[in-house]
């Protein structure tokens, strides 16, 4: 053949080659693509409850609510700490309990209107307002003057001061980082004019990226892009949608016949994916802030004594059960704080699984035949009866005998804040804030709160105290660390699991964040698919 | 005629009553509460907005004065406002009644069409295979959980065939509606098939046919004008007890499916604790069922002539 002839013929080859190549290559790349559709399955129950940020903390609303709606700062998980978002620039003075904030001027409602400093003082006027649950109120409480709102005895809250058009300062009761509590998607800013209509409720407008579309209550809520949204660039997508659906397996198959683009999965799910050679590519897999353990009620003997506490930590093999029965969808919990929150500290071994040992501290405590005691747990599959029925023989082993009392979640909670129980099992959010996870075990913070084991330690107040008032952040996440130490060896639950939550997604969506505070709370504005996405 | 329509719709007061009042109690007394169940996980409640949340709701007033102020909404068919969402209920349940009625036909619809002409034609050959085959249908139809059903028709037509959607509502299209009304519509079409096959089988026997075809009158004529006529008496009750307990009985098939219906609602507002939305949509199930239940006695009639009402 010709020499030439051959050259070309190699020179078009590769040409055509690479240009059938190339939408896949640019699919496929790292360059986002304008346009297009996600479909998000919210997976948690058959409904959204309320389209109003400040009137639900649910994590399903929570996934519309971020589409939506946005609040002074954001959860940034790169970082693992929460960024300005309506807020510019912060400023701390008078020893971090006076903030001031500088917001975006370029910020506009759906309805068209620049957001102002009026509308951050209303939002927050609105969530202490007396007469009305606001689920939002817990992270105003801590501004001056909110509380005397909140009793109905002030009309405004004195704490919140309007400084300029685009400026308010804000001075708390105690020393603060305001961005742990204005991340949260119950203190999202909203329009005071809108919210005073009618549809309110089912037509919500706000600051965020995509404005409502459409909600079939049931079945699926849509929205789509604000084009005046404050990033420049963003959102890349056209549409979010919400397809309504609760049940794992029915999630699982719309995920497999490529009808939505991301499924939350459970266990089984988990398994399934991890052995598919396709599927297992595109999960996306984060230490969330939740601790799995048993509470024990320290009003209740034995559990007031400490060897107790850490026989029964002992006892329990957690890390066959985390195996087999979490199947691995869980990270072996050491002590309270989880993986991805500061404090943790990488170098602490769990308990180890030491029957021996576990009746030896029994003997100890004045126990060498064991006791009795009644577990109150609910049905939930990860963190309820099947992992109880699975401990029982382990606890029998070293002379401890279980009776099981079965009741929903509501009641569970219901009995453990009136402290009507002697042990039970359930799942604590416990970040991203490790100094507030910590404070659930500090002696002043009533069982209502977080303090549901009841327990008190005048040592491990003082770490605490001493955290909350240093402005040396390394000092700080030390003290943070020796508190989680303490715990550890204190023992005042049995250290289950810290979830793992595992999202699968269609390999032509990117973007998705890693968000350890809720996985499927994801900032819709990053995301965007690539050409190969059928929904359109 | 007339007057036994208002005589029935009158009963159907007391018993609305009662059932609004049991509810009511029920929900009064079952632990647990919507103010405390408000988080998903962790138990990060703040107990200040708990106690905000129930005077507003007022859950914290006593029991007759909260009975009261039902019975007073329900005088003027006001069914309260939502806790979860802060609707009217009334809205609510209107938003999700016609797909819950669409699923309702459209599986009773199915049931009919097969399970009618499936026992007719069983009791025609008595112990024939045909006869065996098809009463074994009936029974699987009538022992399959619609869960398990339902995963496997979506894994079929959807995942499978790719004939369908496998979920949701889309835009109110017949796509949608197909699989989930042939998962809820199996277990009333298998009732159907066998109480069908047991009414044509007795009518059969009965002196006015066997007088019929003494009559030289041809076979065509015997089954359709004298037994089926006489079969569909009794298979409408079936019918209308089928239709009026499916629009609750779709409660599984529609979590499943992600259909707004009733059902889901229900079963959301009950794990909740949103006690206005579970009293309204156990009301509206159960007048529907009244409803439903009066006009087959109606029917009765238009079938029958012979039948008098007193």
């Amino acid at each position: 053949m010709n020499r030439l002839a051959l050259l070309s013929g190699i020179a078009v080859a590769t040409a055509g080659l690479l240009a059938a190549l190339a939408p896949v290559a640019e699919a496929q790349g790292t360059t986002p693509r304008k346009g297009g559709v996600v479909r998000m399955t919210a997976p948690y129950a058959s409904s959204f409850g309320n389209l109003d940020p400040h009137m639900s903390g649910r994590s399903q609303d929570g996934q519309v609510h971020m589409t939506i709606h946005r609040t002074l700062y954001i959860w940034d998980s790169a970082k693992g700490a929460p960024a300005l978002e309506l807020a510019t620039a912060a400023t701390a003075s008078a020893g971090g309990t006076v903030w001031t904030l500088k917001l975006r001027e370029d910020a506009f409602f759906h309805n068209g209107r620049k957001m102002t400093a009026d509308d951050v003082v209303w939002s927050f006027t609105r969530l202490m307002s007396s007469g009305q649950g606001f689920v939002g109120a817990r992270w105003i409480r801590l501004v001056q003057g909110a509380v005397a709102v909140e009793k109905g005895e002030a009309k405004e809250i004195s704490g919140i001061k309007k400084l300029g058009e685009f400026e308010v300062e804000i001075s708390f009761t105690q020393k603060v980082e305001p961005g742990f509590l204005f991340y949260n998607m119950t203190t999202s800013i909203l329009p005071q004019e809108e919210v005073a209509k009618p549809t309110w409720a089912t037509n919500p407008v706000g600051l965020g990226p995509f404005k409502f579309k459409e909600h079939i209550p049931g079945s699926r809520l849509v929205t789509e892009r604000f084009d005046k949204f404050y990033k420049p660039g963003l959102p890349y997508l056209d549409r979010v949608e919400f397809p309504i659906m609760a049940e794992a397996s029915a999630r699982d198959i719309a995920f497999r016949n490529k009808e939505v683009d991301t499924s939350i999965l459970g266990p089984v799910q988990y398994v399934a994916y991890n052995n598919d050679a396709n599927l297992k590519k595109n999960i996306l897999e984060v230490a969330e802030v939740f601790t799995r353990s048993m509470v024990m009620n320290h009003g209740v003997k034995p559990f007031d004594d400490k060897r107790v506490r850490q026989a029964i930590n002992h006892a329990i093999n957690t890390q066959i059960i985390v195996e087999r029965l979490a199947r691995n969808k869980a990270y072996r919990a050491t002590s309270w704080l989880p993986i991805t929150v500061p404090g943790y500290d990488q170098d602490m071994k769990p308990y180890a699984f030491d029957p021996a040992k576990a009746r030896a501290l029994l003997a100890e405590a004045g126990l060498p035949n064991g006791f009795e005691f009644e577990w109150t747990t609910s049905q939930n599959e990860s963190w309820g009866l099947p992992i109880v029925e699975a401990v029982i023989p382990m606890l029998a082993q070293v002379g401890i005998k279980v009776r099981t009392k079965v009741v929903e979640v509501a009641v569970l909670t219901d009995l453990a804040l009136k402290g009507e129980f002697q042990a039970y099992i359930g799942s604590s959010q416990t970040g991203p804030d490790p100094l507030q996870t910590l404070r659930c075990f500090h002696s002043a913070t009533p069982r209502t709160s977080c303090n549901v084991s009841g327990y008190k330690n005048a040592d491990y107040d003082k770490l605490l105290d001493e955290a909350g008032t240093t402005d040396d952040p390394a000092r700080k996440l030390d003290l943070l660390k020796k508190a989680n130490w303490h715990l550890y060896d204190a023992a005042p639950v049995w250290f289950f699991n810290y979830n793992k939550a595992a999202l699968a997604y269609q390999p032509w969506v990117h973007g998705l964040l890693g968000n350890p505070t809720e996985l499927v709370h994801q900032y819709p504005e990053f995301i965007w698919v690539d050409a190969t996405s059928p929904a359109k | 005629m007339l007057g036994f329509v208002i005589r029935r719709l009158l009963q159907m007061i007391p018993m609305l009553v009662a059932i609004a009042l049991l509810i009511f109690v029920l929900f009064s007394v079952i632990p647990g509460s919507f103010a405390t169940g408000q988080q998903d996980e962790g138990l990060g409640l703040d107990m200040a907005v708990v106690a905000r949340m129930r005077a507003e709701l007022g859950l914290d007033d006593p029991l007759y004065v909260r009975f009261g102020k039902y019975v007073q909404q329900l005088a003027t068919l006001d069914l309260g406002v939502s806790f979860r969402s802060r609707q009217p209920v009334i809205e609510m349940i209107g938003a999700r009644m016609w797909p819950s009625l669409k699923l309702t036909i459209a599986a009773m619809a199915f049931a009919i069409a097969i399970g009618l002409p499936l026992g007719f034609v069983a009791a025609l050959r008595p112990g024939s295979l045909m006869d065996l085959g098809l009463m074994v249908i009936a029974v699987s139809g009538l022992s399959l959980p619609k869960f398990w059903l339902g995963i496997l028709l979506m894994y079929l037509f959807a995942l499978t065939l790719g004939w369908f959607p496998s979920f949701g509502y889309g835009q109110g299209g017949l796509s949608h509606l197909v699989l989930p009304a042939l998962a809820l519509g199996v277990s009333p079409m298998a009732l159907l098939a066998r109480t069908t096959r047991a009414a044509v089988l007795d009518i059969m026997n009965a002196d006015f046919v066997r007088t019929a075809r003494s009559k030289g009158m041809n076979e065509y004529r015997v089954v359709v004008w004298h037994v089926l006529r006489n079969a569909l008496v009794l298979v409408l009750t079936t019918i209308g007890l089928q239709f009026g307990s499916l629009l609750g009985q779709g409660v599984v098939v529609e979590k499943l499916f992600a259909w707004p219906g009733i059902g889901s609602l229900l079963v959301d507002s009950v794990f909740q604790r949103d006690i206005p939305a579970v009293q309204g949509c156990i009301l509206v199930i159960t007048v529907f069922f009244l409803v439903i239940n009066t006009s087959v006695d109606i029917a009765y009639k238009l079938i029958d002539p012979r039948i008098r009402y007193t």
